[in-house]
């Protein structure tokens, strides 16, 4: 499994890619793997203040919930409306879909998140298929 | 791989969704030897079925089988189970995983006084059900058993993968047309069998279904699940089972309690829920009426992965379950608006 080299990962198996001073965040090929079917997602509104570490959405499979972590903290200003009526993109496309871009508050906290490798090590050692 | 009541299952194999429409479409196939299996035989065999199940198995010819419960002398659930008549004087009854060593001790304990042979099998049979409108034709080429001649919810013995005398039912847990077929339990043997189901149902696209498919499956069908629609805390008429009870059997355990219950109101009636608004309703979560007062909870819930919406079945106080009220769900800390609709969600297309 190859995750992008212009992302940085969480534990939480969420992704973010910087672009100047907004980010767009999505869950990783693993997180949707472990998931299984993604029937739906549930994000917020454009103008909401998310903080790093904290829950912002929950995204769901038939078998399971999940909370979505914040990588960062910042305001979200688009949301990817496709994922309320397609939400099993994420499963063919993890790393392509993303769910909410943000204007990042403090882009220095993206200094601590996992490198493409952290991530991948991380991964193989929870056990991951 | 969950845990499942001691049991190492698979949740999936490829995905809930793809295995749930294969077996509304072709054919899914299951490994389902969780489940248990007692056989009652002897002189009494049918007295002690009846004392001890709620539907009334002196109805069942030889090769038939019903659906029916063991029930507590409150008339509350000790399990449900499917009720075959094997023989003259042979009844099996097939028993959920969970509560194998429970049933068994029941069963034993209740038919004392009855002139009848109570074995527990369930470690002796390798179960694997082949379900969807393609079952037919999967097992067909399987097996020398004369299968049209097998209707819903009857049974037969034939050859099957080369194993001579196997029971084979018509019957399952899925809301679609199909069979369970026992065959002996050692590893070699059912290995084989599993395999050479899958690759004679190759060719009508069958798949491997795990736990997940199963639950997806069963909700949609309005099939009740033990430890949710019933339990031993809930009575008959309240899950609605009461076409499965046979009130004018003079007696079984729980018929009084039953009896006496009728004469009551019901505090909580079983519903079957739509969502509305965005939101799934999970197992446990609350149940609200419009005003946010909370007034029941719900027993299953998911994605239906054939009917494409989210349904849940539902305690809820008879007065607020008429078709078509509208309540709440509680998700996520959130109300979603839901509605009561008829139930089973699901049915099976009528054959041509």
């Amino acid at each position: 499994m190859s995750y992008p080299a212009d992302f940085k990962y969480t534990k939480e198996h969420e992704w973010i890619k910087p672009d100047g001073a907004t980010a767009a965040i999505g869950i990783t090929s693993y997180a949707q793997e472990s998931l299984g079917d993604i029937v739906f997602v549930d994000l917020p509104k454009p103008g909401t203040e998310i903080t790093a570490g904290k829950t912002f959405g929950s995204v769901e499979s038939v078998k399971a919930v999940s909370d979505l972590y914040a990588p960062a903290s910042g305001t979200v200003t688009e949301v990817n409306g496709e994922l309320a009526t397609a939400p099993e993109k994420i499963n063919k496309d993890a790393h392509g879909s993303w769910m909410v871009k943000i204007k990042l508050k403090n882009p220095d906290e993206l200094k601590s998140l996992l490198s493409p490798a952290d991530y991948e090590k991380f991964v193989s050692e929870e056990g991951g298929h | 791989m969950v845990d499942f009541n001691g049991w190492d299952m698979p949740v999936e194999y490829s995905g809930i969704i793809a295995e749930h429409m294969a077996v509304r479409t072709g054919v899914g196939v299951f490994d389902v030897s969780h489940m248990g299996d007692i056989r009652l035989a002897g002189p009494d065999a049918l007295a002690a079925v009846q004392h001890i199940s709620m539907n009334d198995a002196s109805r069942l010819a030889i090769g038939q089988a019903q659906y029916s419960a063991l029930l507590y002398p409150q008339g509350t659930f000790v399990d449900d189970v499917i009720v075959h008549r094997l023989g003259e004087e042979e009844y099996l009854l097939v028993i959920n995983a969970g509560t194998r060593e429970k049933d068994f001790n029941w069963v034993r304990e209740n038919s004392r006084q009855f002139n009848c042979r109570v074995e527990n099998l369930s470690d002796d049979f390798t179960q694997i059900a082949i379900q969807g409108p393609k079952g037919v034709e999967v097992l067909l080429k399987l097996t020398d058993a004369a299968l049209s001649a097998v209707k819903f919810y009857w049974v037969t013995r034939g050859t099957v993968c080369g194993l001579k005398n196997t029971l084979i039912a018509r019957t399952g847990y899925t809301g679609e047309d199909g069979f369970e077929i026992y065959v002996p339990s050692d590893e070699p043997t059912s290995a084989r069998v599993w395999n050479e189901v899958l690759e004679a149902g190759r060719e009508f696209g069958a798949i491997p279904c795990g736990l997940g498919a199963r639950n997806t499956l069963r909700l949609e069908a309005k099939l009740p699940l033990y430890g949710h629609e019933i339990s031993d805390t809930i009575n008959v008429w309240e899950a609605g089972l009461d076409r499965f009870c046979k009130m004018e059997k003079p007696e079984f355990i729980g018929r009084e309690a039953l009896a006496r219950a009728k004469a009551y109101p019901m505090v909580r009636t079983l519903i079957g829920l739509e969502m509305i608004d965005r939101g799934i309703a999970r197992d446990s979560y609350k149940v609200l009426d419009l005003a946010g007062k909370e007034i029941g909870y719900v027993t299953s819930g998911s994605y239906a992965p054939f009917l494409k919406k989210n349904v849940a079945l539902a305690y809820v106080p008879p007065e607020l379950s008429l078709v078509g009220s509208e309540l709440q769900v509680e998700c996520r800390g959130a109300g979603v608006k839901a509605k009561v609709v008829p139930t089973p969600f699901y049915k099976k297309p009528k054959k041509r």
